[in-house]
C-alpha cells in the first residue's frame, strides 16, 4: 500500500464498521426515548431475538464474501421447523426429530451449492428457486396449517438456562465461536474470502476451490436447520411460513455489519454487530410502539443506506486491512 | 424467433396433453380464462425482462404491484374517481421505478441487491398503509378492466396485447430499444459507441415501475379488492415467465414475445394443476423447480454458444 495518505485515513474509518456507530446511536436514542427500553429484561431480550438472525448471519457473511446470497434460508428454516414440530409431534425423540431438521436444511444447502457452483447458475435466481421448493414442501407437508402438541421435551431445552445464560444465546455463542475458529485459525477462512477475490490464485494453489464454495452454501442451509430448533422451541409449534422473509434480516445484518459484495471483505464480528443493530432497531421501534411493518420498511432503508455508506468509505481510500 | 416458435411448440403440447386428460380445460371459457391469467403475469414481467435485458433485475415489481394497488384503491374509494384513483397507482409504480434507478446508476449499487431491499422497503410500508384493512367494491366501470369483456374477449387480453406491441416496437424498431439490448450484451461497448447508458437504465428501471403500477391497477380491477398481501406471491412467477421466455439474465438476450409465451407456459401448468384437482399448496414449489430449471437452460445456452466461439 504506498499511497500511505488516504489508505491510513481510509483504514480508521473502515476498521470500525459503520454499524457500530449507529449501534451506538441507535442504544442511546433508544435509551432516551424509549420507556423500559434500558431494561436488563429488555436487554436479554434483544440477545434472545438476535439469537435464530445470528445462526442465519454468520454462513450468510461467508456466503457473501464469495459474491453469492442465499434468500432460502428462511424458508429452509420454516421448513425444518414444520419437519422438528412433526416429528416430535408423533412421538419421535428430540435427538431424532433435530437431527432431521439439520438434514433438511444440510440437503437444502448442498443443493444451492450445487446449483450456484457446480451448474453455474446466478445465486440470487437459484436461490430463489429453492426459497419456492422449501415453502411448497412446507405447505404441502402442513396444509398450511400450524403444527402444534410437539410435547414438552423441545420447550423444556429452550427455557434451559445453561451456565445462566438462556439457551438460545448461549447456542448462538456456541455457533459464533465455531464460524470465529473456522475462519481464523484455519485455512477455511482465507480459502473462502479469496473465493470472492481471487478465485484463480486459489485453484492455482491446489485448493479444492468448488468444494470450499458449495461448502459455504451447505453450511448456509446447516444452520438454518439448527435455527428452526430455537425458532421451534420459542413460538412451540411449526409453522410453513414461521421464518418467511428472515433471510433478509440476515443480508441486512451482513450488509450493515460491513461485508461487501463486491471485495470478498468481511468480518463476523462485523456481522455479529449488525445483527445487534437490527435487533435493536427492531426492539427499539417496538417499545417506542412503531408498527412491525413499519420495522421491515425500516431495515430496507437502513439496507440502502449502508450500501450507499460503504460506496462512500470505499471512495474514501482502498480497503485495508478490513478482512477477518 | 426460432427459440420462440419452439418455446409456442412446448406451450401447445402442454395445452394438448391438458386437452386430452381434462374436459375442462378445452373449452372458451377456460381458455380466455388462461389468457385473462397470462395477461396479468405478462404486464408484471414485461417491465422487468427489460431491467433483465439490460444485464439488472427488478425484484421489486411484486411488492410495487402490491402498494400501487393499495394506493390506488384508498385514493379511487376516497375520492371516488376512478381516473384519479388509476393516475395515483401509475405514478406510485413509477416513481418507485425511478428511485430504483436512481439507486442502480447513480449510486452505482447492484440492481438486484438494491431491488431486494426495495422489495421489503414497500412489503413493510404497504402493511403498514393497510393496517390490515381490505378494500373493496369498485364501480362497474372500473372492474370492466379486469373483468369485463369486449367482444367476448377479456378486457385485460387487449391490454396485453396494446403494450406487446408497443414493447415489441419499442424493442425492435427504435434506437432507444436497441440500447437496451447494447448494454445488455456489452456495458462498455455500449457506452463507448455513445449510447448514454446511466440515461437509458433510468428509463428501463422507470418502464419497470410503471409497468407494476398498470398491472397493479388491471389487478385490482380483477379481483376488486385491496389487501396487503396482493403483491406477494407475484415476484417468483413474474422471473419465472421472463426466464421461459428465453430472456438471458446475462443480458442481451432475450423478448417480450418470450415473455409472453414464459407467462402462457406458467399459467397452462397452474391451470392444468387446478383442473387435475392438485392441491394449491404445491405452486411454489413446482414454480420453484421452473424457475431452477429455466435458469439451468440459460446458463447450458451460453456455455455452449462460448464454447463454440
Amino acid at each position: 500500500m504506498n499511497n500511505a495518505g488516504p489508505a491510513k485515513a481510509g483504514h480508521y474509518v473502515r476498521s470500525v464498521p459503520g454499524a457500530g456507530y449507529l449501534l451506538v446511536i441507535l442504544l442511546g436514542v433508544f435509551s432516551i426515548f424509549g420507556e423500559g427500553f434500558a431494561t436488563l429484561p429488555n436487554i436479554l431480550n434483544i440477545g434472545v431475538q438476535s439469537s435464530v438472525l445470528l445462526l442465519l448471519a454468520l454462513p450468510m457473511t461467508l456466503i457473501i464474501m464469495t459474491e453469492g446470497l442465499d434468500l432460502s434460508m428462511g424458508a429452509v428454516l420454516s421448513l425444518a421447523g414444520v419437519v422438528l414440530a412433526t416429528l416430535l409431534m408423533n412421538g419421535h425423540s428430540l435427538t431424532a426429530a433435530i437431527a432431521a431438521a439439520a438434514g433438511v436444511g444440510l440437503a437444502f444447502g448442498i443443493a444451492n451449492g450445487l446449483f450456484v457452483v457446480t451448474l453455474g447458475l446466478p445465486p440470487f435466481v437459484a436461490t430463489l428457486g429453492t426459497l419456492g421448493i422449501a415453502q411448497g414442501v412446507a405447505l404441502v407437508l402442513t396444509g398450511g396449517q400450524s403444527v402444534v402438541g410437539i410435547g414438552d421435551a423441545l420447550p423444556a431445552l429452550y427455557e434451559s438456562r445453561p451456565l445462566g445464560v438462556p439457551f438460545s444465546m448461549a447456542f448462538a455463542a456456541v455457533a459464533f465461536l465455531a464460524f470465529g475458529f473456522v475462519v481464523r485459525h484455519t485455512r477455511l477462512g482465507s480459502y473462502v474470502s479469496a473465493l470472492g477475490g481471487n478465485r484463480e490464485a486459489l485453484v492455482l494453489a491446489g485448493v479444492h476451490a468448488n468444494l470450499v464454495h458449495i461448502g459455504t452454501y451447505a453450511a448456509g442451509g446447516l444452520m438454518a436447520g439448527l435455527a428452526a430448533l430455537l425458532l421451534t422451541g420459542r413460538i412451540s409449534s411449526g409453522h410453513p411460513t414461521a421464518a418467511i422473509g428472515l433471510e433478509f434480516d440476515a443480508i441486512a445484518a451482513v450488509i450493515v455489519g460491513g461485508t461487501s459484495f463486491e471485495r470478498g471483505d468481511g468480518t463476523l464480528g462485523g456481522t455479529l454487530i449488525g445483527v445487534l443493530t437490527i435487533g435493536v432497531l427492531k426492539n427499539g421501534l417496538n417499545v417506542m410502539s412503531v408498527s412491525s411493518s413499519l420495522q421491515v420498511a425500516s431495515i430496507g432503508v437502513l439496507v440502502i443506506a449502508a450500501l450507499v455508506i460503504d460506496r462512500a468509505v470505499a471512495a474514501l481510500g482502498r480497503p485495508v486491512g478490513s478482512r477477518a | 424467433m426460432k427459440a420462440v416458435a419452439y418455446r409456442l411448440m412446448a406451450v401447445a403440447l402442454i395445452a394438448f396433453g391438458l386437452a386430452l386428460t381434462t374436459e375442462a380445460f378445452f373449452t372458451l371459457p377456460n381458455i380466455l380464462n388462461v389468457l385473462r391469467q397470462a395477461s396479468l403475469t405478462f404486464l408484471i414481467a414485461s417491465g422487468l425482462t427489460l431491467t433483465i435485458l439490460t444485464g439488472g433485475l427488478d425484484l421489486s415489481v411484486g411488492a410495487n404491484v402490491g402498494l400501487s394497488a393499495c394506493l390506488a384503491a384508498t385514493v379511487m374509494k376516497s375520492s371516488g374517481s376512478i381516473a384519479l384513483g388509476a393516475a395515483t397507482g401509475l405514478a406510485f409504480g413509477a416513481l418507485v421505478g425511478i428511485v430504483n434507478g436512481l439507486m442502480v446508476t447513480a449510486l452505482k449499487l447492484p440492481p438486484f441487491i438494491a431491488t431486494y431491499g426495495m422489495l421489503w422497503t414497500l412489503n413493510g410500508v404497504t402493511y403498514w398503509f393497510m393496517g390490515g384493512e381490505t378494500i373493496h367494491g369498485f364501480s362497474p366501470g372500473f372492474r370492466a378492466l379486469g373483468s369485463g369483456h369486449w367482444f367476448g374477449v377479456p378486457v385485460p387480453i387487449y391490454v396485453m396485447a396494446a403494450f406487446l406491441g408497443a414493447g415489441g416496437i419499442f424493442t425492435r424498431y427504435t434506437t432507444l430499444g436497441h440500447g437496451v439490448y447494447a448494454i445488455g450484451a456489452n456495458r462498455e461497448a455500449a457506452r463507448l459507441s455513445g449510447i448514454p447508458v446511466r440515461a437509458r437504465l433510468n428509463l428501463v428501471y422507470t418502464l419497470s415501475g410503471a409497468m407494476a403500477g398498470l398491472a397493479a391497477i388491471v389487478y385490482l380491477a380483477r379481483l376488486n379488492s385491496a389487501e396487503a398481501d396482493i403483491g406477494e406471491a407475484l415476484t417468483l412467477p413474474a422471473i419465472a415467465a421472463v426466464l421461459i421466455g428465453g430472456t438471458s439474465l446475462f443480458g442481451g438476450v432475450g423478448s417480450l414475445t418470450g415473455t409472453l409465451v414464459g407467462a402462457l407456459t406458467l399459467t397452462l401448468v397452474v391451470n392444468g394443476m387446478n383442473l387435475w384437482a392438485v392441491d394449491a399448496n404445491w405452486q411454489p414449489l413446482v414454480t420453484g423447480v421452473i424457475v431452477i430449471l429455466a435458469v439451468w437452460i440459460d446458463v447450458a445456452t451460453r456455455q455452449r454458444a462460448e464454447a463454440r466461439v
